[in-house]
């Protein structure tokens, strides 16, 4: 390749026509449809690294890390269900479908999660077999587009997901491309082979707060009151939204930021709708502080984002009871590892920038249903690494509680929190590191 | 996000009854919304000891249970050159004078910021109050009320405050009242159109004020309640269910999706609308009733007009 | 002595019985047993869940997402039914003598829906294999991206049927409203006549199959195309 050299220093760059964004205006005018991609939120946005924890010395004392336990277990649905969910650790595997996802991914993922006591959750695309064996506690959604929908799942899971709406696209529906549709994907979803498949937006059958309250209801008719039951929403005007889910009769109330990831979106709905995750947790917890229901009744679970134990246990001092992974449980799994450096080559990427999870060509046999693809990659070694991953998780985030002197990671609290740039002060309500300001509040 | 209750009474023997008939509608409707709720009830046009034909009334609110309401109507009188009775019911006031409601209206927005106007008209009373609509009923004894018609609303509060100001039924003008099931779009706009066009005044972020005061707008310009409501189909975005009285009249419009549920009976009594059919389950005649889902997009309307 | 029970049909008032305990004697009752709920007044979610060939007749108007997920009861609403009446439903018969609201059948798998009256909008929303049979008019949107099964509507349809269909098929008797994007007439042939044949008798409804029409996809969204962007 000859333009590899940087190119000459006299040329200026426009900070407003990137080479990025001049490459979309390309594409756009050569192919007349948005450009649609996997991942999440991809520029820079005020996150959890903008926060700093506040450790103990000498006017607080921290615990021993080899012999002074911090607990890490969480019960969600003590509201109103028969048989809540007690998971050993605060870190879920977020939704994400059969379909958008091949049958080992999903089996991995059961795996992973099952060997350190947390759930996983079934996406826009009913249960299978696969992951409700092999995932000792299941969270079956429920979504606009009722794809594999059906009671007897609904008496097999765990838990139930209302879906309202997801971090990287609030408003919008789902989208799975004609590449992934299998017989088996299309068969699950009552749909015609070798379509573009676009799901609904809202649900069929009732729409806001006064109806969900109904629509939840019938949920718990069904299955006997036994099953918490969730609200899923993506980050907006989140306060008001937490509010409604806990008035509707939610046991657990999900938010996921803008950072949160997605299987095929617009870019332009991925990159441009929604708050991030730093102010969707503290609105959040806000809303259920208001009500007097914070770590009580109604538990808060926060995605969108969450990489390490760091990014846990700030969301959990900002307010979570617990957080989900999509992404981060992708890549535990293999997704854009250096080794397949060579076949992401072909298909026009590089590690760590592969994001077309629509294409349903994924190297690493997690993002297809081609079977020779999905073969690629073992359940079994997957399910290691993401369970490796999960216990990584585990240990950062409980260093960090013991270093703020908690026996539990729910103890965290907002006030063990600094923040680094006056966006994070604001948008978290932390004071910037050495002060006690936080914008908005006045001095 | 909330459930409405309508009941418009065909025959006046029924009158007497109205909030008995009326109350359980209501009462059915909390689950829908268990933060406030509203009552707009229409009676006694022209009841004044004068015998005046011109009477008025207003419903007033003010947060302190000690508020001089007899030192307001006195300085009411006296600027207006009128005579003003105090009616006291709970938290409300209920003024009684002579005059046009909003002259009298325009005085208290100017002389008495502080004081919630919950309604202004000739039959028109609307009585609102935080908490479940049973306790809501009782304290301002609806059941006991006779009247033409009565219009309710129990609130889920979506992205306005829980106060008594925020809950419907909401006047902006003359005898007219709104209570909206749902969410509008375009409200922050709409207001601001409203507010350019001059003496449009919101007391509270709500959504449904917007539409009200929308339809007091239209009014003005000498448009029907139907024509209003046909007109609020082009203006207004985003999905509702409203139900709207005026002193004689009663109307029902849904947004062209229609999401937002909606019941109408009729009877040769009476005329009920519910967000959801329980609300009208036991009322007398029932089981004869034409009962049907008003059409998305198409106003619905009785009495006046 | 078993059959006998199960001929009689046992009255279950829902003035003395709360939502909950009826829906847990009907989910729990034998194949075959017979009920007759009185009062339900409108109230949500009843006779839900059902899993077993269980007789049902509810004795007036009944509100939303009665015989919701219904999974074989033979359910009958004696007045009229509210928001998604038989939502998602998996198999068995469910049958309304009045009119529906909106959102009947949404998301159906299988079985027989019967609405005798009228069907308010969306009905057959995404339906997945469900036969729905209207005797009446349908409104809006109905049959919105609807993917298997069969809507049958008597009287006529508003605008936008079968918006974004996929492969149910429509019979329509009378008019329809502007037709929904990738809506069009198709062809009535001999197995489709068979078919609407077969579906009027099931639901007890005398209509002459010759007077129907038949609405399906055109496929044309099938594949994301620029060609198409004025119907997304």
């Amino acid at each position: 390749m000859s333009h590899d050299r940087s190119p000459p220093a006299h040329l200026r760059p426009s900070a407003l026509f990137d080479a990025a964004t001049i490459h979309e205006i390309q594409r756009a005018a050569r192919e007349g449809l948005y450009k649609i991609r996997g991942f999440g939120a991809k520029r820079a946005l005020p996150h959890f690294d903008d926060l700093v924890f506040l450790g103990a010395s000498v006017s607080r004392y921290p615990l021993e890390g080899y012999r002074e336990r911090c607990g890490t277990d969480v019960i969600l649905g003590e509201r109103h269900a028969s048989k809540p969910l007690h998971l050993q650790i605060p870190i879920t595997i977020a939704g994400m479908s059969f379909g958008s996802l091949s049958a080992n991914a999903k089996e991995a993922l059961g795996r992973g999660a099952s060997a350190v006591g947390t759930s996983t959750t079934t996406g826009d695309g009913g249960m299978t077999a696969e992951e409700r064996g092999h995932s000792n506690l299941l969270v079956y959604q429920l979504l606009p587009s009722r794809y594999g929908m059906n009671p007897e799942d609904l008496r097999k899971a765990d838990a139930i997901e209302v879906v309202i709406g997801q971090g990287a696209k609030p408003g919008g529906g789902g989208m799975l491309l004609g590449q992934k549709i299998s017989d088996r994907v299309a068969d699950m979803r009552s749909l015609p082979h070798d379509v573009d498949q676009r799901s609904a937006c809202r649900h069929p059958d009732w729409t806001g707060p006064d109806d969900l309250e109904i629509k939840i209801q019938e949920l718990r008719e069904i299955t006997g009151w036994e099953k918490p039951v969730y609200v899923k929403v993506g980050a907006t005007r989140t306060y008001y939204d937490t509010l409604l889910a806990v008035k509707a009769g939610a046991d657990v109330v999900v938010v996921d930021g803008m950072q949160g990831g997605t299987g095929a979106t617009q870019e332009c709905f991925i990159e441009h709708v929604g708050i991030p995750t730093l102010p969707a947790v503290r609105l959040a917890a806000e809303a259920l502080r208001e009500l007097g229901l914070h770590r009580g009744a109604v538990k808060l679970i926060v995605s969108g984002g969450i990489r390490n134990g760091a990014d846990v246990a700030k969301a959990v001092a900002l307010g979570a009871d617990a957080v989900s992974i999509g992404t981060a449980a992708l890549i535990a799994l293999g997704d854009n590892r250096p080794e397949l450096a060579e076949d992401y080559a072909k298909l026009g990427t590089a590690p760590g920038y592969y994001d077309d999870w629509h294409l349903g060509n994924d190297p690493a046999g997690i993002t297809t249903q081609d079977p020779d693809l999905e073969r690629r990659l073992d359940p079994v070694a997957g399910g290691e690494r993401l369970a490796n991953y999960l216990r990584v998780l585990t240990l950062e985030a409980q260093t960090l509680a013991r270093a703020c002197g908690k026996s539990h990671l729910h103890n965290l609290e907002p006030e063990d929190l600094a923040a680094l740039t006056v966006e994070a002060a604001a948008m978290a309500k932390v004071p910037l590191a050495g002060t006690d300001w936080i914008p908005g509040q006045g001095y | 996000m909330c459930g409405i209750a309508g009941l418009f009474l065909k025959t006046p023997e029924l009158q007497p009854k109205l909030g008995a008939l009326f109350s359980p509608m209501l009462r059915e409707m909390s689950e829908r919304g268990p933060d406030s709720a509203g009552i707009a009830v229409y009676r006694d046009v022209g009841r004044n000891a004068a015998g005046d034909p011109r009477h008025c009334k207003l419903s007033l609110y003010h947060a302190d249970p000690a508020f001089d309401w007899d030192g307001l109507a006195h300085d009411l009188g006296a600027a207006a050159g009128i005579a003003v009775e105090v009616e006291r019911l709970a938290s409300h006031a209920l003024l009684h004078a002579t005059g046009a409601p909003a002259k009298l209206r325009a005085w208290l927005l100017a002389e008495r910021p502080e004081v919630r106007i919950m309604s202004a008209g000739h039959s028109l009373e609307i009585y609102k109050e935080i908490g479940l609509p049973a306790a809501i009923l009782e304290r301002f004894a609806v059941p006991q009320m006779a009247g033409s018609h009565a219009i309710g609303h129990t609130r889920m509060a979506t992205e306005s405050a829980v106060t008594t100001e925020g809950a419907h039924p909401f006047n902006t003008g003359d005898d007219l009242c709104l209570v909206h099931n749902g969410s509008l779009s375009n409200h922050h706009q709409v207001k601001r159109w409203l507010q350019r066009r001059g003496d449009a005044r919101f007391q509270t972020e709500n959504d449904s004020e917007v539409a009200a005061g929308y339809l007091t707008y239209r009014l003005s310009e000498g448009a029907s309640i139907a024509e209003a409501l046909e007109a609020a189909l082009t203006d207004l975005d985003g999905f509702y269910t409203f139900a709207v009285g005026t002193g004689d009249g009663f109307a029902v419009l849904r947004d062209p999706i229609a999401c937002k549920p909606a019941v109408l009976a009729e009877t040769d009594d009476w005329v009920a609308m519910a967000s959801e059919f329980r609300a009208i389950a036991r009322l007398p005649g029932v089981e004869q009733a034409r009962v049907w889902e008003p059409a998305p997009g198409q106003v619905y309307s009785w009495g006046s007009e | 002595m078993k059959a006998a029970l199960a001929a009689a049909s046992e009255a279950l008032d829902l003035d003395r019985l709360e939502v909950r305990d009826l829906n847990r004697r009907l989910q729990g009752a034998e194949t075959g047993a017979a009920f007759e709920v009185l009062n339900p007044l409108g109230r949500h979610s009843l006779a839900v869940g059902l899993r077993r060939p269980v007789e049902v007749t509810l004795r007036g108007h009944v509100g939303y997402y009665c015989a919701g997920m219904n999974d074989g009861g033979r359910i009958a609403v004696a007045g009229n039914a509210g928001t998604g009446l038989a939502e998602n439903m998996m198999s068995g018969l469910v049958r309304v003598t009045g009119d529906a609201s909106q959102s009947a059948g949404a998301s159906g798998h299988g079985g027989l829906l019967v609405i005798e009256g009228n069907a308010a909008a969306r009905c057959g929303i995404s339906l997945k294999g469900l036969d729905i049979v209207v005797g009446g008019s349908v409104g809006h949107n109905s049959a919105f991206m609807a993917q298997a099964g069969t809507l049958t509507i008597c009287g006529d349809a508003e605008a936008g049927l079968g918006d974004s269909l996929y492969e149910t098929r429509i019979y329509l008797r009378g008019q329809a409203g502007e037709l929904g994007a990738d809506c069009v007439e198709k062809e009535m042939r001999p197995e489709h006549l068979a078919q609407l044949t077969d579906l009027l008798a099931r639901a007890g409804i005398a209509a002459d199959p010759a007077d129907f029409r038949r609405y399906g996809s055109a496929r044309e969204l099938y594949r994301f195309r620029v060609s198409n962007l004025g119907a997304y």
